[in-house]
């Protein structure tokens, strides 16, 4: 019987292992014992006072008035349930040293990553996009360029998420649904034509293909004689949020895990503008998790990617500057804003503390920024129009580096030209006329805000030391630790709503019987017809021997832990192999995969 | 298969299922324990199931109901190919719901295939289990 490769990275990295030096666990207790201190910033004499004058407030005005006016809730939490006081005031950030009031594009960096952000340059409003066939992709594309977007970014159907060719049997209804499908080279040909991909950036969302989409990515740019040191762009290969979140996988996580090793290698040397793993909190938390659990999940993958790069032998500082964040912006505002400034703050923390890069680009946490898609309804759906643009605005005063807006109408369907036209005008508005962008971190020294900061990364650093007992991430992924504890706050979340004690307007207060009718986006099968005739005829066309002697070499190279895949893999993908042919390989090596039980 | 007591007969078997590449189980782990919760026993099927092995696990499980959730934009010939092949496997009067993102223009083709429901996202739990109570009691009870 046939045996898969159980160890095809060879050992992998224990992941948030502390085992000699219980890094996580003192460091949670370090942030905890380091809030209850004064730090010297602050004039001692000056916050006894205002402590005497918030004590004075409480007992003689709030009080007695809440007595007589009763509050609309007894408590009042964050989103995530921390517990809040009706007002914050120095006493409560007193803790503050001055590393944690470093200004923007100093270490370490909560209040921004570069020294002069929006006032510099803007952030790069990326849209989302993608349907139907590669022309379909390729017109919507350069219609978001036309409208002034300034990089691209790619959204792909189920059948090439999971790695299937269009023309299989699990394909079939699904081709071109809710992203462009891809089953060869000659599709990546056609989403990019006459697009020119020296200057453009590209995002493709693509996890479990990752190296696959980038091998046909470099493959129409050697195509066009574009050199691969000038392609720019991000594929989100970030398979460790796939088993904990999103859940498109095709093998075991160590195998993908070693094919992510192999594109870590492969575009340090030779794609150095090539972001080649985006780590996403962005679907930890529409999966259902709160913001704490997005904040220090999505730290903890990326602590796992750092090891995963040290541990295949690159200098953290080679490779750390490529990695980049992607994360949620939902509607608990400020909770947002301190989560994004508690992100940067860990990261670059982390980065030099435990694995000692000494670049300051290594430190830098620079971050897309979606707004959530879990919070839009199908009730009332113009109301999402606001929700989007509060978000949005939540992700910039966090600092985001990029930023895709929701259309109103995705509760219901693909969005609509005009619903995406409403969505980016979305951010240029808050761009161009709300004046925001002119200072940066307004937030900072906002009390609430720095104490709320604080509380999360505290939160945070609790449970790193929670995983590193969960066996790591890799370990409490495997035994279902990180999938249980977000379906727990995902059920919480819907009791919350279906009780009211959690308001969704639309939905369980202010609902209206007639619900506005909207026009959404119709896909229709054309999409599956021609993409199954072209791959038909993509497969008439090229040289079988040769794809299967070049199938072949990739198959050796998966068998051997040290080889790296990406060399065989553009060659495969040139000569026209297909998605479901490449992937097959690793299927018949690797195996596949089926998730501990979670209910 | 062990024999059910008269009560709890009247519990309430439901398959929850996802046939199709989509791994968006938010929803559906959701309503898994939600139903539990309501009094069902409640079977998850795990991701990635085909509407093969979808149909096929509902027969043998002999459940009252099929819940089906998608949000892939398949659900127009994932949900209408479940409910064919549980007719062709002998349950043609289990009853099959549906759920995800569908737009409105989808819902007369699947109700008269007798897959209803159909709910978006925001609708509310106890909306889900008053419909699926209703149409058991109706259809598999007899009341």
């Amino acid at each position: 019987m046939h045996t898969f490769i159980r160890n095809p990275a060879g050992a992998l990295p224990a992941m948030l292992s502390s085992a000699k030096d219980q890094y996580w666990g003192a460091k949670a207790k370090e942030v905890s014992a380091k809030r209850k201190k004064t730090a010297a910033v602050f004039d001692r004499r000056t916050l006894r006072d205002m402590k005497a004058g918030y004590d004075r407030w409480l007992n003689e005005v709030y009080s007695p008035w809440v007595a007589g006016a009763p509050e609309t809730k007894e408590r009042f939490e964050t989103a995530s349930g921390v517990s809040l006081k009706p007002v914050y005031t120095p006493e409560d950030i007193a803790s503050l040293s001055q590393s944690d009031l470093a200004l923007p594009g100093v270490y370490p960096y909560t209040r921004g990553v570069y020294p002069s952000m929006y006032r510099g340059r803007q952030w790069t409003m990326r849209m989302f996009s993608g349907f139907g066939t590669p022309e379909d992709t390729n017109k919507r594309l350069k219609l978001l360029l036309e409208h002034g977007e300034t990089g691209l970014s790619v959204a792909f159907d189920m059948p090439t998420l999971y790695g299937v060719d269009c023309d299989s049997q699990k394909a079939h209804g699904e081709v071109g649904r809710c992203g462009v499908n891809v089953s060869s080279l000659r599709d990546m040909e056609a989403i990019f034509d006459g697009i020119p991909l020296d200057k453009v950036s590209t995002s493709m969302t693509i996890n479990a293909p990752a190296a696959i989409l980038t091998a046909m990515y470099a493959g129409v740019a050697k195509g066009r004689g574009i050199p691969l040191q000038s392609l720019k762009g991000t594929v989100q290969a970030d398979m460790l949020k796939e088993f904990i979140a999103q859940k498109e996988w095709v093998y075991p996580p160590e195998a993908h895990l070693r094919i992510v090793r192999d594109m870590m290698l492969y575009c340090t040397k030779h794609m150095p503008q090539w972001n080649y793993v985006s780590i996403s909190g962005y679907h930890i938390r529409e999966a259902g998790s709160s913001a704490v659990q997005e904040l220090a999940f999505t730290l903890a993958d990326g602590f796992g990617h750092v090891e995963l790069g040290i541990e295949a032998g690159l200098q953290v500082d080679d490779f750390a500057p490529r990695l980049s964040f992607f994360f949620n912006s939902t509607m608990d505002f400020f909770e947002e804003i301190a989560k994004f400034r508690a992100a940067r703050r860990i990261w670059a923390t982390v980065l030099r503390e435990r694995y000692g890069a000494k670049k300051a680009r290594s430190l830098l946490m620079r971050f897309h920024t979606q707004t959530s898609g879990a919070s839009l309804t199908w009730q009332q759906p113009y109301n999402n129009v606001v929700r989007t643009a509060l978000e949005a605005l939540a992700a910039v005063l966090g600092g985001t580096q990029s930023l895709h807006t929701n259309s109103y109408d995705e509760a219901m369907a693909l969005p609509t030209e005009h619903a995406v036209q409403v969505a980016l005008r979305t951010q240029q508005i808050i761009a161009e006329e709300t004046g925001v962008t002119s200072v940066m971190d307004p937030l900072g020294g906002s009390y609430y805000v720095e104490w709320l900061t604080d509380k999360l990364e505290e939160e945070a650093y609790r449970y790193f030391d929670r995983i590193e007992r969960a066996g790591g991430i890799l370990g409490a992924i495997k035994s279902g630790y990180l999938q249980r504890e977000i379906a727990e706050n995902a059920y919480r979340l819907s009791k919350r709503v279906e009780s009211g004690e959690d308001a969704v307007v639309g939905v369980n207060k202010y609902t209206a019987k007639e619900e506005a009718r909207i026009t959404t986006l119709k896909i229709d099968f054309k999409a599956q017809r021609r993409q199954i005739e072209r791959i038909r005829k993509v497969k008439s066309q090229r040289d079988d021997r040769k794809v299967k002697t070049l199938l072949e070499k990739l198959r050796k190279a998966y068998e051997d832990p040290k080889a790296n895949s990406m060399y065989p893999l553009l060659d495969a993908v040139s000569a026209y192999a297909t998605l479901g042919e490449l992937v097959g390989v690793g299927k018949e090596i690797f195996g596949g995969w089926k998730e501990p039980v979670l209910v | 298969m062990p024999q059910r007591t008269a009560q709890e007969k009247r519990k309430i078997r439901i398959l929850v299922a996802k046939p199709g590449l989509d791994g968006h189980d938010r929803g559906v782990l959701v309503l898994a324990r939600a139903f539990r919760d309501a009094g069902m026993e409640v079977i998850y099927i795990g991701l990635l199931p085909t509407p093969e092995e979808v149909a096929r696990m509902a027969v043998d499980e002999d459940v009252d109901v099929v819940a089906l959730s998608l949000l892939n934009g398949a659900h127009m010939t994932a949900f209408p190919q479940v409910k064919r092949l549980l007719d062709k496997y002998g349950g043609k009067d289990i009853i099959v719901t549906g759920g995800g993102i569908i737009p409105d223009e989808d819902k007369p083709k699947l109700l008269k295939l007798g897959i209803s429901g159909l709910y978006g996202p925001g609708t509310s739990l106890e909306e889900i289990i008053t419909h699926i109570k209703g149409r058991v009691r109706k259809e598999r009870w007899g009341e």
